[in-house]
């Protein structure tokens, strides 16, 4: 996984609620048994019509808004468990999501990808959908390390809440798997003394 | 102290604590299929590491199978090659494939219950959300994506906070024509998509208990429709009654053992829940959605929601837009010219039983496709043994071969653009079973009597 950095970018818009796992990456784009290349497919049947034609009302079709951000409305990420959609994300160049809320299986495979799913208030949240619209180019800071998400602009900032362990591995670019392996020993000794029926 | 079911067996797996609240979780049956496990099988190989427990794994391929031919080779090239990756993979690395042509394969939810994988006080996981399913049997079981397949490989466990508990007690008799699938339905129209986030869900209450334990799995399936991470059931005699004799489950002796450890799996009387939803079996009619997420249910004989009742939202407006319903309508008379039975949510024997006995003797309508995907091979075995194809064959039901087929349409069973699906499988998101295609969430008998009747009926009257 690589290290999340400190971000300026500017961010793409997407206010709709409820955006489950089957928009981010339909399930017939699954076959795939690599992690690459799933960024083309990201929201399929959003962007492209029937006969591949990009559709011009969708907003990563539009070329206004760009950026290494998107924001979302509230419930992001809900349905499949596919880890797919982070990986699609991540492939297209997103770094990370803003949404008012996560469904909890994408939060976890998002930050086990290096993708940061940043929670902010629902009046943050409107405030960045409005600073968007009156100027797309407006850009944003996420510091990781302070926890902090700011409009450039108007210097408003709101401060987010992540997991210590999981902000470490981010940072560092560790995924849980490490941990896991150098702990084989703890593990060992809790087998023994498991009992399962 | 006093604790819920959850946290018995939870703390019970608990290997140790990380900083900021993560919990290493000790994982005592790990089930994988095709889609969410070739790239944890590179992490692997990348890494130079071997499966840390082949007997906790069971493989089986389901989501990317054809239902029709299923002897001869994949046609699809993506998914032949997906399929076939499972087996290398399988091959390479010592664990047992339950593949196409095995007598055990099939849905994995439906798999795992049905050769006594599935067992209560255990700790599940799959790269698959529906892996609530298991719940039913009083075990925690939840979905994992990929990373946390190759974590799990690697290490048999995973790293994970803690859930917070929720109850969600259903009390009363049915009505005639209400069946479990109704129950979570109208469970999740209460709660929203995204009403249970963050939760483990305990159901209860009568109307729970004197589900069977098919009935159970439909309900724990749908948990994570309403956003929880899973469901479960404290185990009763409906329970072990349903292990006993089955493959892989403990027998003699050990049987007894374990069904007097089953037995201490409860929530004690004092324990205390984050939070509790009390809901009544008498208001619970045949449900069926008629939006884009889960959540969007209503009462068969009720209206739509109108835009203003839904506080003018725009997501539930794209929704309806969608579907190409109005806010204030009625689902009743809606004509569909399309019928899917199956999924990890209902396509298992007693599924079947159901809908045979509706359609016995009856004709789907003219204007109808209807097709019947069993979750397994027993389950195609046993409906066989019973005389159900025949039934269905005459009914003008078709009858395919075990997989997720339309549930996600991921292979070749899909339906077209625009048109109407009632469907007893679990999600009704946009372009769910194939680009553009309308899906309307429903019961196995309300989904036999859409066919019959070729338009949504209330079943409650024809029955
Ligand atoms: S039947 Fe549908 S929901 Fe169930 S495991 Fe298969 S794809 Fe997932």
């Amino acid at each position: 996984m690589e290290k999340f950095e400190k971000l300026q970018s500017t961010a793409v818009p997407l206010p709709i609620e409820d955006v489950d796992t089957d928009q981010i990456i339909p399930a017939r784009f699954l076959k795939a048994t690599t992690r690459e290349g799933f960024g083309d497919n990201l929201f399929r049947d959003w962007r492209y019509n029937s006969d591949e034609s990009p559709k011009a009302n969708f907003v990563l079709n539009n070329p206004t808004y760009s950026g290494k951000m998107l924001i979302a409305g509230k419930n992001f990420g809900c349905g499949s468990s596919r880890e797919h959609a982070a990986w699609a994300l991540y492939d297209y160049g997103f770094r990370v999501v803003v949404s008012s809320f996560f469904a909890d299986i994408f939060k976890g495979n998002a930050l086990n990808n290096g993708l940061l799913p940043l929670v902010v208030s629902d009046a943050f949240l409107d405030e960045l959908f409005q600073t968007i619209e009156n100027d797309p180019n407006a850009t944003f800071e996420v510091d990781l390390e302070a926890q902090q998400i700011c409009i450039l602009k108007s210097g408003k900032k709101e401060s987010f809440d992540i997991n210590p362990y999981k902000k470490m591995c981010l940072l560092n670019g560790y995924d849980d798997i490490d941990y896991l392996i150098s702990i084989k020993d703890e593990i060992k000794s809790f087998e023994q003394q498991q009992i399962v029926f | 102290m006093a604790k819920t079911l959850f946290d018995k067996i939870w703390d019970a797996h608990v290997v140790s604590e990380v900083q900021g609240g993560q919990q290493v979780l000790y994982i005592d049956r790990h089930l994988i299929h095709e889609v969410t496990s070739p790239q944890a099988f590179d992490g692997l190989r990348k890494r130079n590491l071997p499966i840390y427990s082949k007997e906790r794994t069971v493989a089986t391929a389901d989501h990317n199978v054809p239902t029709l031919n299923q002897h001869l080779p994949i046609k699809d090239e993506l998914s032949r090659f997906q399929v076939d990756t499972l087996t290398k993979n399988c091959e390479e690395f010592g664990l047992e494939l339950y593949g196409l042509g095995h007598p055990y394969q099939g849905i994995v939810h439906v798999i795992g219950p049905e050769l006594g994988i599935t067992r209560p006080g255990l700790t599940m996981v799959c790269g698959d959300s529906h892996t609530s399913t298991h719940g039913a049997f009083g075990c925690i079981a939840f979905g994992i994506g990929t990373s946390q397949v190759e974590q799990v490989f690697a290490s048999q466990c995973v790293l994970q906070t803690k859930p917070k508990r929720m109850r969600i007690t259903v009390d009363g008799e049915l009505h005639k024509g209400v069946l479990s699938k109704d129950i979570i339905l109208y469970i999740i129209s209460q709660l929203t998509a995204a009403g249970g986030t963050g939760y483990f869900v305990e159901y209860a209450g009568s109307a729970i208990r004197s589900l069977s334990m098919e009935g159970r799995m439909t309900i724990c399936n749908m948990s994570i429709e309403m956003g929880a991470r899973g469901g479960l059931i404290a185990p009763d005699e409906t329970t072990f009654e349903y292990i006993k004799g089955r493959e892989f489950a403990p027998k003699g002796k050990d049987f007894d053992q374990a069904v007097a450890y089953w037995k201490t799996l409860f929530t004690d009387e004092e324990a205390v829940f984050d939070k509790e939803y009390h809901f009544q079996a008498a208001d619970i009619e045949p449900m069926v959605t008629y939006g884009t997420n889960p959540g969007m249910g209503v009462r068969i004989s009720k209206q739509i929601p109108t835009l203003s009742e839904a506080g003018n939202n725009a997501s539930f407006a794209k929704a309806l837009n969608y579907m190409d319903f109005e806010g204030g309508q009625s689902l009743i008379g809606q004509p569909v010219n399309f019928v899917f039975i199956g999924s990890c949510t209902n396509s298992r024997i007693e599924d079947l039983r159901l809908v045979a006995d509706y359609v016995k003797g009856k004709q789907k309508a003219s204007n109808v496709n209807a097709m019947i995907v069993p979750g397994s091979q027993q389950v195609a075995t046993q409906a066989k043994s019973e005389g159900l194809d025949k039934i269905f064959e005459a009914a003008g039901f078709e009858l395919r071969e075990p997989g997720c087929s339309a549930c996600l349409g991921m292979n070749e069973d899909k339906v077209p653009s625009g048109e109407y699906c009632v469907s007893t499988s679990n999600r009704n998101f946009e372009g769910r079973q194939g680009p553009g295609a309308r899906t309307i969430l429903a019961s196995p008998l309300t989904a036999a009597a859409t066919a019959v009747a070729g338009h949504l009926v209330d079943v409650r009257e024809l029955i």
